[in-house]
């Protein structure tokens, strides 16, 4: 599976660290709507963290969406929230037509 | 749904709503490139902005350390002349100053982390327009139109997620430099103002006003008792006095020459054994 972490690319992570991944993405939805800044911090870096360690960089001549993407390692929740709300990235940020 | 997915989808989405409008995908691929090397100046110019901005809370950081010491040297003599009343001012000011100080000092591994993060990011990008330009070739000589298009998604959808966090990072750069340069310039005008000169004592620097006058005062009354000792002793022995005392410091001064030069030979040889063995 492919996962983004923003700011750091992307990671090809095994299917048991996806099942991991799955439980903090759990814990991650839950601290952000209930807004709890530090649940949403320890689940974010943990999350970070295992990806990191053990996926594996995607090489630069490869072109793939990523399965899940992770927010920025220092996001806060109100980053997330308003990412989420919005639905969309500002249109000249991603440079296309 | 999942935070992560999520996410994900809303960088997917754009890059559909993207492939939906191409009529030729082909020509496109011309148009994506310049983009993307559109986008590698914006990362390179918000590396350079991040740059700016930390060399300039560094120079900061080193005023209010000086600032700092300043104030502990004032203490420090404010003790020595018995005024505890100043002493405890100064102090006071410094704790302020080095409140500011360390709140800096986090500014500014903040700034250090987001242009370390920024310089990654823009070598990533510039990689993959790198093999996108490649890819992009490779397409248009191989494959017809009608081939193309599935290659081309790919491509396209791929390097527009990288676009689109790269996007990201750069606005989100953009923004602590701006806060950051908001900070910067109001501890720039109190800087200037001297308004951290005089934290406490709401005049200017009245510590140190009181410092120099306590100061002052000594060296008057030092002066007068020296020119009273020179009256008693009364002036042509003055005169005289002076005219040994320099005979005989320019006697001492070519004695230490004449010392120095002997032990000069012997300083210079002892490396040279140590070398040797």
């Amino acid at each position: 599976m492919i996962v983004r972490i923003l700011g750091e690319g992307q990671f090809q992570v095994a299917e048991d660290v996806a099942a991991k991944l799955t439980g903090l993405d759990a814990e991650l939805d839950a601290a952000v709507s209930k807004q709890d800044e530090t649940a949403f911090r320890a689940a974010l870096g943990a999350a970070v963290e295992l990806v990191r360690e053990s996926g594996t960089s995607v090489p630069d001549d490869t072109f793939v969406t990523a399965d899940y993407i992770l927010p920025f390692s220092d996001a806060t929740v109100g980053e997330v929230r308003k990412l989420l709300a919005d639905g969309t990235i500002g249109s000249d940020s991603i440079g296309l037509p | 749904m999942s935070v992560m997915k999520r996410v994900s989808l809303i960088f997917r989405a754009k890059a559909n709503k993207a492939l939906d409008r191409m009529e030729d995908p082909r020509e496109t691929l011309d148009y994506s490139y310049q983009q993307q090397v559109e986008m590698l100046t914006r990362v390179r110019r918000g590396v350079a902005d991040v740059a700016t901005s930390r060399k300039r809370v560094e120079l900061q950081m080193t005023s209010l350390q000086k600032e700092v010491n300043r104030r502990d040297g004032q203490a420090r003599d404010a003790l020595s002349k018995g005024r505890e009343d100043l002493a405890r001012a100064a102090l006071q000011n410094k704790a302020g100053l080095q409140g500011q100080l360390n709140d800096l000092q986090g500014q500014y591994s903040n700034l250090q982390e987001q242009e370390e993060k920024l310089t990654l990011a823009s070598q990533r990008l510039q990689a993959k327009v790198d093999a996108f330009r490649t890819r992009k070739e490779t397409i248009k000589a191989t494959y017809t139109a009608a081939e193309a298009q599935t290659r081309i998604n790919e491509a396209f959808s791929g390097i527009s997620e990288e676009m689109g966090d790269i996007g990201l990072a750069i606005q989100r750069a953009e923004d602590k430099t701006a806060q950051m340069q908001a900070r910067a310039g109001a501890i720039d005008e109190l800087l200037a103002s001297g308004a951290l000169e005089d934290h406490v004592g709401g005049q200017q620097d009245a510590i140190q006003a009181e410092l120099d006058k306590l100061g002052a005062g000594n060296e008057i009354e030092s002066e007068l008792a020296r020119m009273k000792g020179e009256i008693a002793a009364g002036a042509p022995r003055q005169i005289e006095a002076n005219a040994n005392g320099d005979s005989s410091a320019s006697g001492d001064l070519s004695g230490s020459e004449a010392t120095q030069a002997a032990e000069q030979p012997q300083a210079a040889e002892q490396p040279q054994a140590g070398d040797g063995s």
